[in-house]
């Protein structure tokens, strides 16, 4: 654990556990405890607007984590996560509705199954790698949304699948109020995870497939098992996000899990960071919030001259879609390495302010 | 067994079929000439076909000057995106590189959306006979007309990389790029219009569907076909694609038989490509014609 409370100048880790662990200051440390107790308060303090917006970024945040397993620390391509998005969020309404299970296992399971299911449609990763792999998962894209369509015992073809509300030990939690926490305790208990898989031996392996496969080969690591293995990871947290997602939304229909959405994932950890943990929740509440503000800024200048040129009210839509493909061009040629890279520049400015150079 | 019904999906699954070929054709030159998966060819296709639409229906002009209108237009336009999207691109990794071209892809969708609307809206005629009686079947113009574009197109792109200088150029860099510097050509060059001749044999394409089935957004869908076909040839092998496309297209059709005679189980004609697709990668990964990676340290 670490005892000082700032980083001396110059990197002067001496000891292993200095070099893994989580927070490098007790102050960083003590600042992402009293942010999480602060957002403990959110629900009584924003209003329900925010408040389910925040539920947004923590759902998408979770799924955005596991496409950064496989994307920023194994380096695969994977194009199809919207669909084992969607898959999780069947799953885990199809187990509480058909067998009774209740909610707070089923979020879990959902998971498990996702996990079975991405980890067949990892299979070809196993041989594949770049392009080839690429197109492999936009294949899972649509062959998972055409199973989707297809299979009304799972998830009610064209009539949408009720999925239960969130219950825990007999009581059960309504509104977003309630349902915050339960996300808010997903959102953590999925970070720390996934933090603490880098640290780990298999999260160094992901990292080594990364940035040399064939080194990472020679040095013993069996790349069959972790190209599969991060795809499995992936679904998984996919899963877990899309369960969370059925039961805040009571309904799970067909839409919206189509490959526009996978695009909007892919989005989510490159403006966050590609390998970057805290850098996949920032882009998520960047990507989740995108919209949002075109929304506000529509409105602000609805009748304006702007409005009349561009139809703003009818167009909105489009203009959003093409926001969305504007902003993934803008940070991957200006800012390829993503929110948190800027995020770690402030800190350093001000860290050695008045004498940045 | 109705046989009638097996014969006309087998003719349209040859046009299409040869549609898609043309397509993942104008994929696989991109991929070859510049290391780059194009995931927005399909709006290529569609950019093309708007732009001719508009030129026909809003300025009334006449066919035969609309469409080198269009051609000319789309050579510059894959220059453009080219320069200013894909060459600050090059040296970064795979990832990224992808990425651009999905964005890119749902940029232009949208933008077609925004400024043609979502309907369908019908290509003027171009054709003063609907059909045309080969051999006891009736065959529309158009299909014949596609067919012979989707023909003369494989057939002027044998010749460019075969005998032309500049495809020469083309396949040398494709080989090294390194080499290929250094012996004179201009690779920044050749990247451009490896982009331009794309994007202008995809415009073709595009109208040439247009024609048949009217212009609406669902043409891009087009792109994402692209993928089986050119996975099936091998994604480096310009003959490969061809023959992949008219596989596809084929197998498609096949499906669609099989699916109304038979099975019943609906929709098996869209999803029919993927599944291919899988089974493809799974057993022959590098398809039937690309050169298979041999890595040494």
């Amino acid at each position: 654990m670490a005892g000082q409370t700032l980083i001396p100048a110059g990197d002067f880790r001496t000891s292993y556990a200095a070099d893994t662990t989580v927070f490098p200051t007790t102050n960083s440390r003590n600042a992402m405890i009293a942010g999480i107790v602060l957002i403990c308060f959110a629900p009584y303090v924003v209003n329900a607007y925010i408040l389910s917006l925040l539920i947004q970024i923590g759902i998408f945040g979770i799924a955005a984590l596991g496409l950064n397993i496989v994307v920023g620390f194994t380096g695969q391509i994977s194009i199809g996560h919207a669909a084992f998005f969607g898959f999780g969020a069947f799953t885990s309404a199809y187990l509480s509705n058909r067998f009774g299970i209740p909610v707070f296992f089923c979020i879990p399971l959902a998971g498990v199954v996702t996990a079975a299911v991405g980890l067949i449609f990892g299979l070809p990763a196993a041989r594949l790698k770049g392009l080839y792999l690429a197109i492999a998962t936009l294949a899972a894209q649509y062959i998972l949304l055409d199973f989707f369509a297809r299979a009304e015992w799972f998830t009610g073809g064209s009539v949408p699948a009720s999925a239960e509300p969130f219950s825990i030990f007999g009581y059960t939690l309504r509104g977003d109020k309630q349902y915050f926490y339960v996300v808010l305790a997903y959102v953590i208990v999925c970070y720390l995870l996934v933090t603490n898989l880098i640290r780990t031996r298999d999260g160094r392996a992901l990292v080594a497939v990364r940035d040399h496969y064939l080194s990472a080969e020679i040095m013993g690591i069996n790349l069959t098992k972790y190209r599969t293995l991060s795809f499995g990871l992936a679904a998984f947290f996919a899963g877990v996000g899309g369960g969370l997602y059925a039961h805040y939304n009571l309904v799970v229909s067909n839409e919206g899990f189509g490959i526009d959405r996978s695009i909007i994932f892919l989005a989510m950890i490159i403006i966050g960071g590609l390998g970057s943990i805290m850098g996949t929740l920032m882009g998520t509440a960047f990507m989740v919030l995108l919209p949002e503000s075109m929304e506000w800024l529509s409105v602000a200048l609805r009748g304006s001259p702007i409005d009349q040129f561009l139809g703003l009210k009818n167009n909105i839509a489009f203009l959003r879609e093409m926001a969305i493909g504007v902003i993934i061009i803008v940070f991957l040629v200006f800012e390829p390495d993503g929110l948190a890279h800027r995020w770690r520049q402030i800190k350093a400015y001000w860290k050695l302010y008045p004498f940045s150079h | 067994m109705n046989t009638q019904l097996l014969i006309q999906l087998l003719v349209n699954g040859l046009v299409v079929g040869t549609l898609y070929g043309v397509v993942a054709m104008s994929f696989v030159l991109i991929y070859k000439a510049t290391q780059v998966v194009n995931f927005a060819q399909g709006e290529l296709l569609l950019i093309g076909a708007w732009v001719c639409w508009w030129l026909l229906t809003k300025y009334q002009v006449p066919f035969y000057l609309g469409m080198p209108i269009t051609l000319v237009f789309m050579f510059l336009f894959g220059i453009a995106i080219q320069i200013v999207i894909l060459r600050p691109m090059i040296g970064e990794p795979i990832i990224s590189v992808i990425m651009v071209t999905i964005a890119l892809s749902t940029v232009f969708s949208a933008l077609m959306k925004w400024m043609f609307g979502v309907n369908l809206q019908p290509f003027p005629r171009i054709f003063q006979t609907q059909n045309v009686n080969i051999l006891g079947l009736q065959v529309q113009t158009v299909y014949l007309m596609s067919l012979a574009v989707s023909v003369a197109m494989m057939i002027g792109m044998a010749w460019f990389f075969r005998l032309s200088k500049y495809g020469l150029a083309m396949r040398a860099t494709a080989f090294n790029q390194q080499v290929a510097q250094s012996l004179g050509i201009s690779v920044k060059s050749v990247f451009a219009m490896a982009w331009a001749i794309s994007a202008t044999v995809s415009a073709v394409a595009g109208v040439v569907v247009a024609v048949v089935n009217g212009v609406s957004a669902g043409l891009s869908a087009y792109g994402v076909k692209v993928f089986p076909a050119a996975i099936l040839g091998g994604l480096d092998s310009v003959a490969g694609a061809v023959l992949g496309g008219i596989i596809i297209g084929l197998l498609e059709n096949i499906a669609h038989f099989l699916d109304s005679e038979y099975l019943h189980w609906g929709n098996l004609y869209e999803i029919a490509p993927f599944y291919a697709l899988i089974i493809i990668l799974m057993i022959k990964p590098y398809g039937l014609f690309g050169t298979k990676d041999i890595e040494r340290v």
